[in-house]
């Protein structure tokens, strides 16, 4: 938690292939960015969801992964020196003025931008809810998606749901301090790494975690406490399994999230832009990327592109207000070239 | 040319024609079958185009591979029949093909 304010020209949000090259084309014109993430990491989809499919539609590249495109695009950036802040989801905006934004990350971070470009993609990314009836009822009491404190679970009959490294690593973290710990999965098969497996099944050897097949389909509980949840067992045979806290990893999904509470105009979870500077319908507020929509938009990474340079054009002017942008060309302009440190 | 029928979520078949090569899950996001979510764009990487093969089509469409198993462990409600549909090619064998949508993708 920090008290400090950071004062900046630009906040992207989103570090995805568009989010990173909006920075790369503000910086041309001398506009400062600070990115938010809410992955660990840049390159946002590419990064996350394939990191090794080829990627074959991006000029003068015939085929690059997505992990490489990002790593590229990093490269790139480099000379502009935007501060990442990664693991954090931009919670709130608040107006100041005419003038620009606040914004208040959930990590605390608070940032004060003149403009903000909105490069988010399919959303940000959030663990799945698993479609059980009832379930928002025991969120953040019984129900979690992510352990932010592990004192929470001490002394408590705790339930893990899945087969990944999520559940897997939680299943060895909160074996200590739970009352009881039950690992529930389809297959006895884990895409978790073969080490936390082996720890795993050794604890279940030593009778300190109970580890069964199946797939949760009800959960039992009054007012927001979980008492226990029905089981579909691997035979087709239901049982009831005592919990008072479960946690279900099923991966991540993408949802809009608080961007649908800033105020923009949307249609069907995209926002609309202008396109000749991929403005929405608040002044100062620009959205490039898979996550705004206009007459003919196609969601590739190379029309992303394309809007950021056109809404950098657009984002300068209400950085230097007084001043006129001269169009240049990064071949024959010494400034652009000073920029990018290659004079 | 390949008939499929997509079972959707409320039990109204929806009948769409897919071309060789294509996926189930590319035929199903063309014809906007409710239920197919398909967020990664087909990297079997989502798990949110998962349907039930319908039983008498389980052999031709075959079984799920290690990833595709692997990534089955995020989708909901996963049985016997699950696939996800981004991993079925479709061919002319598979003319008539019938699929369940999940009630949920999550």
């Amino acid at each position: 938690m920090t008290e400090e304010v950071i004062r900046t020209d630009a906040v992207v949000v989103g570090a995805g292939p568009v989010g990173l090259f909006a920075v790369f084309e503000l910086g041309l014109v001398d506009v400062k960015a600070h990115v938010v993430d809410i992955l660990d990491r840049a390159g946002g989809q590419c990064t996350e969801l394939y990191p090794e499919k080829p990627i074959y539609d991006i000029p003068g590249l015939t085929v690059v992964t997505g992990q490489e495109l990002s790593d590229r695009l990093m490269d790139q950036i480099k000379p502009f020196g935007a501060e990442f802040h990664f693991g954090q989801r931009v919670e709130s905006l608040e107006r100041l003025g005419d003038e620009g934004f606040r914004l208040t990350t959930d990590a605390g971070t608070t940032l004060e931008c003149k403009i903000l470009v909105i490069a988010a993609g399919g959303g940000s990314f959030t663990p799945k809810r698993p479609p059980l009836p009832g379930i928002e009822a025991y969120e953040g009491t019984s129900v979690f998606y992510s352990v932010r404190k592990m004192e929470h679970f001490r002394g408590r009959d705790v339930l893990i749901v899945g087969g990944g490294d999520s559940a897997l690593d939680w299943t060895l973290n909160l074996q200590p301090v739970a009352k009881s710990l039950t690992l529930i999965h389809r297959r006895a098969e884990f895409r978790a790494s073969p080490d936390s497996v082996n720890k795993m099944f050794a604890l279940v050897e030593n009778g300190d975690v109970s580890f069964k097949l199946g797939q949760v389909t009800k959960l039992h509980g009054t007012d927001g406490k979980l008492s226990s949840v029905t089981v579909k067992g691997a035979d087709g045979a239901s049982f009831e399994q005592k919990a008072e806290v479960l946690l279900p990893f099923f991966g991540l999904t993408m949802k809009l999230g608080p961007v649908a509470d800033w105020g923009l105009n949307l249609e069907e979870n995209l926002i609309p832009v202008d396109t000749a500077r991929f403005e929405t319908s608040e002044p100062r507020i620009f959205a490039i990327g898979d996550i705004n929509t206009y007459p003919g938009k196609l969601k590739l990474i190379l029309s992303g592109f394309h809007e950021a340079a056109l809404m950098a054009q657009a984002a300068y002017k209400y950085v230097y207000p007084d001043k006129k942008l001269i169009f240049q060309y990064t071949t024959s302009s010494s400034s652009l070239q000073k920029k990018l440190g290659v004079l | 040319m390949a008939r499929i029928t997509f079972i959707e979520p409320d039990g109204t078949p929806r009948i769409v024609e897919a071309e060789p090569g294509m996926t189930v899950m590319e035929a199903a996001v063309k014809n906007n079958i409710r239920g197919i979510a398909a967020e990664c764009g087909g990297a079997c990487a989502c798990a949110t185009c998962h349907v039930y093969v319908d039983e008498a089509w389980r052999e031709a469409t075959g079984h799920p591979e290690a990833m595709e198993e692997d990534m089955l462990d995020f989708a909901f409600d996963v049985r016997e029949a699950s696939r996800l549909s981004c991993q079925i090619k479709v061919t002319d064998a598979l003319d008539g093909l019938i699929v369940r949508v999940p009630e949920k993708q999550f």
